[in-house]
Parts: structure tokens; C-alpha cells; sequence
């Protein structure tokens, strides 16, 4: 599904070196994990996938099921089936959450030749989705993230997600900031989308988002690159001893 | 005192194309007083302070340029709505093209046909806001409106209308030259919704004086047209009585020179009085608002929304002063001027005002320049909206503030309907 080899990234700006040869490849219907120190690269590594301003690819690559990602602008990439839930999602004032959603869904679906979707069935669907994320109508009626909680923000991440149906999704720290009910409904929120054709790469830095997500392969990263990969007991093993130990090992 | 010498010849070459004023009935008077005061304080100059920045020579001047006839397939704007229809055809009245006049709880007459009367209700209006609202600040070429006006609307309210009446104006002659004078008057307890719409002239200088009696509502949504050449020149004078309300939004999209003015006068308790701008503009655009709100009674509230777009070039102009004299206790005033440029050769003047005599007031007032929001562009941009279509949502959003000031949600709706297509329509 997702395949990054030896990506290399530096700021645009400054001559200061991020990524330094990511090597990740995710098969579709598996959840992977990544966790690190923070300032590794893991928001960098999302960001750059998903095309935002600011960054210089200078070796690597990046493909989408074969299609080659870093070629495309974000809205392309988005069409293409991936997916960012954000760290910091953001507020955009004077654009209510329904019409942001009505509007994206309806892009996506023109840029792949598909039909647009009725008002009427869009409600349809957006409303049952909104339900299961206990997103009442009001936030659905308000500026988009505009004076959401730290928890409503991540929910309407994950109910984008759910609207937009991508193929590649990526979620980086959904978990931080959210209580253990919130965690609980955007888990199974992401568990719902669990799905052959689609594949996760859930960023984050505790073992207790992983147990309610159970991730296929986890990942560490380190100062720009992958330092070691395994299986959920190496989540056990951060969530226990911390980082050092890895660290060290692979140093 | 005397004018400063290439004042007073300006003035005098517009005053002598313009020829004599000629009136009989109850305006001879108030149109004599106001070349008087034309003739007093010269027309505006490009080194009057309150003229910074904006120069006035293109109204000013002897002869207006040529502006071509702009022509569209698009529906005129407020098409749809239920509305009387006033049409001026380079500020002449036509009476085969608009409706009857005639309609329950309204008054309509044509200033042309009225002021040869001895007698009639405009006359405490006429001239006498706009005369008022010469201080503190001069505004001659609202006095030169006064005494040269050649046509407009008197419009008294005695009940709650039940539609719209809707000026509509056309634009014929490539070398118009328009002065149109427009009076409301809305009796206590009426409500009236004006409208406005369409290129005028090649150059127009409008005034439109409202006296917005005690527990009386005036709406006011004007769309100055996409004739990109004209220059107009535009004054509203209005004063609200107790527990009135006064409502004007105008959308402006595209003109080399634009100045609208607007002097409002809260003189009874309560009042409100919201006056809201939202422009667009593109290259050699030039848009001018230039607000004055006094509160002169207690517990008024008023608040300015003035946004603008502009990109290639454009220039925004935001002058906005809010006065609370001594004794208007519990004023509530609120104005924010704003601007997105849309990039690095736009420019926007702001010059927000307050001037407070009253030591229990609370006002407000902000004044911003910005560029589209990167990071929600990109938001959008990961969720599959196109680079185009996100910065038009971003730049409607910025908007919004200035469109939620038109109470009537079809009339906010097709307002939003011609941004959005504007948008479209002079993308990067
Ligand atoms: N736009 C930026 N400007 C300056 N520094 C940046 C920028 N983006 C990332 N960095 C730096 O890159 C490093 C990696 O950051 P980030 O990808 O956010 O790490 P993580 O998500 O793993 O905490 C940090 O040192 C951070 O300060
Ligand atoms: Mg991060």
C-alpha cells in the first residue's frame, strides 16, 4: 500500500536535515505503529506525505499502491486515498464542519469520476457516522475546529477519515489529549474502518492507544530514521523501559 | 477664509459646467444653501486629510471618464427576490422600465416631479442630514449632490412594507455623468428594506439621506456593480431615533474609484445601527469606505464590519471613526476593518478612529492586514479540496463577518452566490 524508501527531508528554509533515510513499507489491511522520542521526524514524515509546503525531498521516494506520491499537490494525494489525521488539527474560521466535509467528500469523489453526493445522502451518512463519534449536531454546524476541545478536535479528525474513506490512513498522536472514554470512541472508530483494502500508520507515543488499536507491526523511530521494527511486544517494551534501552541497543 | 487657489479653481470649472442651479418649491432654498456651502469649502483636493488616501480628481473633475457599458448574461442581482422595481437610466427615471410606485404603507415620489412643490414631507430631510453631517468633517461633494441632483426617490414609510423596493440603476452612455439624491423617511413603528443594484453612469455621485424615526427599522443592501470604470462617489447620512434600527451592508466588486461614505447619527436611546462592507477587488481597483458614527443618547449600539479582498494590485481604503459624545453612556461600539491580500502588490490604508466624551462606553476597534491562512489552506488541501477552491472558501470564511450583517438570509445568500462566483472568476 504505502512504500517510502531511503526518504531523505530538510527544511526548505533552513539547511537543517529531518528525515535522514526512512525505510517503511505498510501492505494494505495492516495497522503499523510508529513511536519515538519526540523531534524524531514522525509528524515530519506524516506532513511530508501528505504534501505540505515547508520541506525538501532530497533523496528517497514515497509511492502509494506504485503511484509515486511526492509528485502530487495534497489534494491529489488525498484523492489518491491518503489520509492524515492531524496532530494539531486546524480551525478554520467561517467555514462550518458540514460544508468543509460536504465539500471534501464531494471534491474527492469528482477528482476520481465519480458522482457527487446529494445533499440529502450526504446528511444521511454523515449523521450516523457523527453518532458513533458522539459528535453532536452543533459541532457539525460550527466553524471547523473553531472552539472544539482538545478530544472533539481528534473526533472530528476521525470522523473525516470515516466520511472520506481513504485507503492510506495516517494518525499522528490522535491520542494525546483525550481521556480514556474519547480514546475508546476514536478507536472504534478506527477499528470500523478496519478493512482488507485499507492499511494504518498510527503514530503515537503510548501503549494504551495500542491496546484498544492492536497494531500489526510497530515501528521506532530515531532521530530521522527507523531504528528498529517488530510486533506489539516492542510498544510493551517502550511502554515499560522507555526509549533508552533501544537506543542504545542500536546505537 | 479663502480657498487655497487650485481649490477654488477646480471648484469653480465644476460649478461652471454644472451651470445654475434651478429649483422652485420647497427645495429652492436647501439647494441655494448647499451651493453656498460648496462654494465655501471648495471640493476635495488631493492634500485634504481626509482625502489621503484616496484622490478625488476623478470626482471631481470638469468632465467624468468614459466608462464602457458593461455587459453580462448573468441575472441581475437581487433577480429573484420579490421587489419594487425603481429604475434610472444614467440617473434618469424610468418610468415604462420600473413598476407602479404605488404600495401599501409606502410613499414614493420622484424628486424631479416633487420639489416643484410648495409643500411636502422631504423637506425635513433633504439636505438637512447632509448638512448636518458637514462636522466635523467636510463633505462638499455631498453639498455638491444637494444643489445639483437632478433626480432620485422620496420614500416615506408608514407601515411594515411588504417588499423590497429596489433601486435598480442602468448604465447607457458611455460618457454619463449621474447625480441622483435619494430621501427615506421610515415613520415610527415602520420597517423598510432598500435595495440597490447595477452600474449607474459613468460617474455617479449618489446621496442617500434616512431618518430612521423612533422604533423604526431601515435594511439597506446596495451590490455596486462589476463596471470596473466607473467612478462614484457615494454618501449615506442617516439619524435613528429611539430604539430604531439601521442596517446597510454593500458588496462591491471590481471599480477604478470607489468612495462611500457614510455618517450616522444615533440621536435617540437604544439605537442600533450596523453598517457592514464587503468588496473584492483586482488590479487598478480602488475602494474607498469612509465611516463616521456619532452616539449622542444612551445604551446605543453600533458596530462597522468592513472586509476586504484584494489581489494585482488592488487598494483598499478603511477610514472609521466612532464619536460618543458626553452624556451617551452605555455606548457599545464595535468596528473592525480587514483586509486579506491576496498577495504582495495589494495594499490596505486603515485609519480607525475613537473619539469618547462619555466615561461609560464600551468600544472596540481592530485593524488587520493578512494573507490566506497557510495552514488551513493546506487543511483543506489534505482533505481533497483543490488549491483554488480551498482559497475561496478561506477568502468567503474571511468574509463572512461583514455578509452576516444582512438580516434577510436569501438576499446574504445571493450576495455569497456573486462573491463566490467573482472569485472564480479572477483566480490566480
Ligand atoms: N517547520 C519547521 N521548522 C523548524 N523546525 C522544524 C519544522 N518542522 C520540523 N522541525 C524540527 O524537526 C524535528 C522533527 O520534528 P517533528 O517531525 O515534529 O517530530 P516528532 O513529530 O517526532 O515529535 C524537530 O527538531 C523539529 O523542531
Ligand atoms: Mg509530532
Amino acid at each position: 500500500m504505502l512504500e517510502i524508501k531511503n526518504l531523505h527531508v530538510k527544511l526548505e528554509e533552513e539547511d537543517k536535515q529531518i528525515l535522514k533515510g526512512v525505510d517503511l513499507t505498510v501492505e494494505a489491511g495492516k495497522v503499523h505503529a510508529i513511536m519515538g522520542p519526540n523531534g524524531s521526524g514522525k509528524s515530519t514524515l506524516s506532513y511530508v506525505l501528505s504534501g505540505r509546503d515547508g520541506y525538501e525531498v532530497t533523496d528517497g521516494e514515497a509511492a502509494l499502491e506504485g503511484e509515486d506520491l511526492l509528485d502530487l499537490e495534497p489534494e491529489e494525494r488525498a484523492a489518491a486515498g491518503l489520509f492524515l489525521a492531524f496532530q494539531y488539527p486546524v480551525e478554520i474560521p467561517g467555514v462550518g464542519n458540514m460544508t468543509f466535509l460536504r465539500t471534501a467528500v464531494n471534491a474527492q469523489r469528482k477528482a476520481r469520476g465519480e458522482e457527487e453526493l446529494s445533499a440529502a445522502d450526504f446528511l444521511k451518512v454523515v449523521r450516523a457516522k457523527a453518532k458513533d463519534l458522539k459528535i453532536d449536531a452543533d459541532m457539525l454546524k460550527r466553524p471547523v475546529n473553531v472552539g472544539f476541545s482538545g478530544g472533539e478536535k481528534k473526533r472530528n479528525e476521525i470522523l473525516q477519515m470515516a466520511m472520506l474513506e481513504p485507503k492510506m490512513c495516517i494518525l499522528d498522536e490522535t491520542d494525546s489529549g483525550l481521556d480514556v472514554d474519547a480514546m475508546k470512541l476514536v478507536a472504534e472508530g478506527v477499528n470500523a474502518l478496519r478493512d482488507e483494502g485499507r492499511a494504518f500508520l498510527v503514530i503515537t507515543h503510548y501503549q494504551r492507544l495500542l491496546d484498544h488499536i492492536k497494531p500489526d507491526v510497530v515501528h521506532i523511530m530515531a532521530d530521522g530514521r527507523i531504528v528498529k521494527t517488530g510486533g506489539p511486544e516492542l510498544a510493551l517494551e517502550v511502554e515499560n523501559n522507555g526509549y533508552a534501552d533501544i537506543l542504545a541497543e542500536v546505537a | 477664509m479663502a480657498l487655497p487657489q487650485v481649490k477654488q479653481d477646480a471648484t469653480d470649472a465644476r460649478l461652471a459646467a454644472l451651470g445654475e442651479v434651478t429649483a422652485t418649491g420647497w427645495s429652492a432654498k436647501v439647494r441655494a444653501d448647499a451651493l453656498a456651502r460648496v462654494r465655501q469649502m471648495g471640493l476635495p483636493g488631493a492634500r485634504d486629510e481626509y482625502w489621503k488616501y484616496t484622490n478625488p480628481a476623478r470626482l471631481t473633475s470638469v468632465e467624468p471618464q468614459a466608462a464602457s457599458l458593461f455587459e453580462t448574461d448573468e441575472s441581475p442581482v437581487f433577480g429573484t427576490v420579490d421587489r419594487l422595481r425603481i429604475i434610472f437610466v444614467d440617473g434618469v427615471f424610468d418610468a415604462d422600465a420600473s413598476d407602479d410606485l404605488s404600495l401599501e404603507g409606502i410613499e414614493i415620489s420622484r424628486l424631479a416631479e416633487a420639489q416643484a412643490a410648495d409643500i411636502h414631507w422631504a423637506k425635513d430631510v433633504y439636505g438637512v442630514l447632509e448638512a448636518n453631517g458637514q462636522t466635523p468633517v467636510e463633505r462638499p461633494l455631498a453639498a455638491l449632490n444637494t444643489a445639483f441632483a437632478t433626480d432620485g426617490v422620496l420614500i416615506r414609510v408608514t407601515g411594515k412594507v411588504s417588499k423590497p423596493v429596489a433601486l435598480s440603476y442602468v448604465h447607457a452612455n458611455t460618457q454619463s455623468d449621474a447625480i441622483l439624491h435619494h430621501v427615506v423617511k421610515v415613520e415610527e413603528g415602520g420597517e423598510l428594506t432598500l435595495l440597490e443594484n447595477g452600474p449607474a453612469a459613468a460617474r455617479f455621485n449618489k446621496v442617500l439621506e434616512v431618518e430612521v424615526a423612533d422604533r423604526a427599522a431601515f435594511h439597506h443592501v446596495r451590490a455596486q456593480g462589476r463596471d470596473h470604470e466607473r467612478q462614484a462617489v457615494t454618501h449615506i447620512f442617516a439619524r435613528l431615533g429611539e430604539e430604531s434600527l439601521f442596517k446597510s451592508f454593500t458588496l462591491t466588486a471590481n471599480g477604478v474609484m470607489t468612495r462611500n461614505e457614510a455618517v450616522i447619527e444615533l440621536t435617540g436611546d437604544d439605537a442600533s445601527a450596523h453598517i457592514a462592507g464587503a468588496c473584492v477587488g483586482d488590479g487598478d481597483f480602488h475602494h474607498d469606505d469612509t465611516v463616521f458614527i456619532t452616539h449622542d443618547a444612551e445604551r446605543c449600539e453600533s458596530r462597522q464590519v468592513f472586509k476586504k479582498v484584494l489581489r494585482n494590485g488592488a487598494t483598499g481604503v478603511f477610514q472609521g471613526k466612532i464619536l460618543v459624545k458626553e452624556g451617551a453612556q452605555k455606548t457599545d461600539g464595535y468596528q473592525i476593518s480587514q483586509s486579506l491580500l491576496l498577495d504582495d502588490d495589494s495594499q490596505f490604508l486603515a485609519k480607525p478612529e475613537l473619539e469618547i466624551y462619555a466615561d461609560d462606553v464600551a468600544c472596540s476597534h481592530g485593524s488587520t492586514s493578512g494573507a490566506i491562512d497557510e495552514e488551513g489552506l493546506f487543511y483543506l488541501r489534505s482533505r481533497g479540496v483543490p488549491k483554488d477552491d480551498a482559497t475561496d472558501m478561506l477568502t468567503l470564511a474571511f468574509l463572512a463577518e461583514a455578509l452576516d450583517e444582512i438580516a434577510d438570509e436569501a438576499l446574504a445568500e445571493e450576495i455569497l452566490d456573486r462573491m463566490a462566483g467573482w472569485l472564480v472568476r479572477h483566480r490566480a
